[in-house]
């Protein structure tokens, strides 16, 4: 996740320094985002589209990791039969575990998000070249 | 049940609610403060309070009854509330906050500049608001009657009161302390009575939860029915029973099964086996509902105004998601041990009192059991308070400000005796409506309305106000049709029935569907101001110019 993450991030680094050096080489970024220019637009696209895809893939982790269950009961049912120190196994699944599972995708996100706004408060305040 | 406990402990919470609500008045000033409490709680008292708010009747009493009643299928419903908050935190949050919108409404306006949309959002804002509201009164009204003996319109009109009372005089800063103190109320009404309840399952050689027999009385029992049903007898006999019906058990004798009741010990502890597309269906619209529906119910969405910046609303909304995850992991363990101490319970239907009168039905009459029975209660009555109190406070919000038209303090006090009144008054006067039923309705409406309209209106340019206003008529109402048909409606079996009972997994996508094209075909009028809108939703506050 971490690693995807990164990935990512750097891309869109790339890409939108790409399009600051092209277009505007003596215009400060900060000035072209509050004007709207084509620059400062490109830039906040680059953003909505970092944070939209990591809460997506984010999304996609809980779609498979509890939306697969209700599959899994019906497609095995000798699933539902083993026991875990006397519980049968859904009610562990449904009961117990979703809960810091929950937790623990939003903790990443949370910090996955700081960090994207990290990057492109940094691209944002760069001393002028 | 004749437990003094129970009255002073309803008694103190109401006390201590308005105590706070007054101590909060003193700082309550400006019409800023009223609304959005100067937006400076910090994450720890929001997260807090917007847990309290959250955790209402049906979560307290309501996802308890249900499992007891059906068993591991319905532990969708926590899982599912839960999971909400995570698709709150990652689509909605921080933008949101950062829109610097009051309501849903202004939202609205903010980023597709249309009054009539405006108005559009204001009536679904009241509807889902009203909605919500009826049977949390019911719920009061119900507890009331069961644990006190008093007449059913007392309850409700109590809570009424003390909620529009508190609401007007203190606004949201007085019910932001209100809120967080109720969340730890209702933590440890249920927590302490658990353990207790734990150790004397241990004590009393961990009896089987669901013994091949199916469940039995412990102790000689009379039950008095109250709605009409049909009985099969351990012997193969079928009893008709009707209200008032009193039917005696020995110690050891099984519990009758009840018709739509899951008395087989397979049915309840293993999710359906039967690999039928309805039920699968079912499950995976109910949860369509749940996880996509929190993000529209007007409450939550108030609470996100009151952070201080972008960051701080994601901060708090995973400590929420933390706290009430928490609170979710109690209601199972009254469920299981409701099969063992309170069977009777699936006899005469009334399930939703399951946490009501366990602690007095596993732990006997003394000292203990009544102490522990007064917590329950006082954290049921926390639960109807708090819910109410936040609800009613969006609905007079909007009321205040786009009905009324005025932002003054008099102005949204005149709101709340307005928002308040009108939900009473159906309180009073309808008791047909099961909670879990209405609640279920209001989660598929704002699923189906609400949330396609943040989701699109947060990512995606390209939407117009046109396309919002169609597609949240399109979706909204499709919902909101298909469960009054449910409730009012004439019997349904097979696929028409699920279709229509649990209408999420067609509602939800045909919403985004209809607002997607209807935007893509009016293209033209997409805000010319989109872009400066992007960049105030996404970009950190500190880059602001």
């Amino acid at each position: 996740m971490v690693a995807a993450d990164d990935r990512v991030s750097a891309r869109t680094r790339i890409v939108l320094a790409d399009v600051v050096r092209r277009e505007s080489d003596s215009e400060h970024p900060r000035t072209e985002l509050a004007e709207q220019t084509r620059v400062g637009a490109a830039l906040v696209r680059g953003l909505v589209r970092a944070q939209l895809s990591l809460a997506l893939r984010l999304w996609l982790v809980v779609a498979v990791g509890l939306g697969g269950l209700p599959w899994l009961f019906a497609i095995a049912p000798s699933v539902s039969r083993v026991t875990v120190l006397g519980v049968h196994l859904p009610w562990v699944l449904l009961g117990v575990l979703p809960f810091p599972f929950l937790v623990l995708v939003g903790w990443a996100y949370v910090r996955l998000a700081e960090r994207n706004e990290q990057d492109f408060t940094d691209l944002i305040q760069r001393p002028e070249r | 049940m004749g437990n003094g406990y129970v009255a002073s402990a309803i008694v103190a919470v109401t006390l201590i609610t308005v105590g706070i609500g007054f101590y909060g008045l003193r700082l309550a000033r400006t019409t800023s403060d009223f609304l959005v409490a100067s937006r400076a709680v910090s994450p720890t008292w929001n997260a807090a309070a917007i847990g309290g708010e959250y955790l209402s009747a049906a979560s307290f009493l309501g996802v308890a009854g249900l499992i007891l009643k059906h068993g591991v299928d319905v532990l969708w419903y926590p899982v599912g509330f839960a999971a909400g908050y995570l698709a709150l935190l990652l689509f909605v949050a921080a933008p949101l906050r950062r829109s610097g919108a009051f309501t849903l409404p202004d939202f609205c306006e903010l980023r597709l500049g249309s009054r009539r949309l405006r108005t559009l959002a204001t009536a679904f804002v009241i509807f889902i608001g009203w909605l919500y509201l009826v049977p949390q009164l019911q719920g009061a009204g119900l507890t009331m009657a069961t644990l006190t003996g008093s007449p059913y319109p007392l309850g409700a009109l109590l809570v009424a009161a003390v909620v529009t009372a508190n609401v007007a005089l203190g606004g949201m800063r007085a019910i932001t302390f209100v809120q967080a103190f109720q969340y730890w109320l209702k933590l440890t009404a249920l927590a302490i009575p658990a353990i207790f309840l734990v150790l004397q399952w241990q004590a009393d050689a961990r009896p089987a939860v669901t013994p091949p027999e199916g469940p039995t009385f412990r102790t000689a029992t009379t039950v008095v029915v109250e709605h009409p049903a049909t009985l099969a007898l351990p012997d193969g006999q079928l009893r008709q029973v009707r209200p008032g019906d009193e039917l005696t058990f020995a110690a050891g004798q099984p519990v009758p099964d009840v018709a739509g009741v899951a008395t087989d010990p397979a049915d309840w502890l293993l999710p359906g086996t039967e690999a039928d597309d309805q039920g699968l269906f079912t499950t995976y619209s109910l949860i369509l509902a749940t996880f996509l529906g929190t993000m529209g119910l007007p409450h939550v969405l108030a609470r996100f105004y009151t952070n201080p910046d972008g960051a701080a609303a994601r901060r708090t909304t995973l400590v929420v998601l933390a706290l009430v995850g928490a609170f979710y992991l109690l209601p199972t363990v009254y469920g299981a041990l409701g099969r063992i101490y309170t069977p009777h319970l699936l006899l005469t239907g009334e399930t939703d009192a399951v946490v009501l009168l366990l602690p007095g039905a596993a732990l006997g009459t003394g000292t203990t059991g009544r102490l522990l029975a007064a917590l329950v209660a006082a954290g049921a009555f926390a639960a109807f308070l708090s819910t109410s109190s936040g609800l009613l406070t969006s609905v007079a919000g909007v009321i205040s400000t786009d009905v009324l038209g005025r932002g003054s303090v008099r102005g949204f006090r005149l709101a709340t005796v307005l928002a308040g009144s009108v939900p009473t008054v159906f309180a009073l006067n309808v008791s047909g409506l099961e909670v879990s039923q209405v609640v279920g309705l209001a989660f598929a409406v704002a699923a189906s309305s609400f949330c396609p309209l943040l989701v699109l209106g947060i990512w995606w340019r390209g939407l117009t106000a046109r396309g919002a206003a169609v597609g949240v008529l399109v979706g909204g109402g499709a919902a909101a049709g298909a469960v009054l048909v449910t409730v009012l409606g004439p019997p349904l079996a097979g696929w028409p029935a699920a279709l229509l009972a649990q209408p999420a997994a067609w509602t939800v996508p045909l919403a985004f569907t209809v607002m997607v094209a209807v935007s893509t075909a009016t293209r033209r009028s997409v805000p010319t101001d989109v872009g400066a809108t992007m960049l105030r939703l996404h970009t950190p506050e500190a880059l602001r110019p």
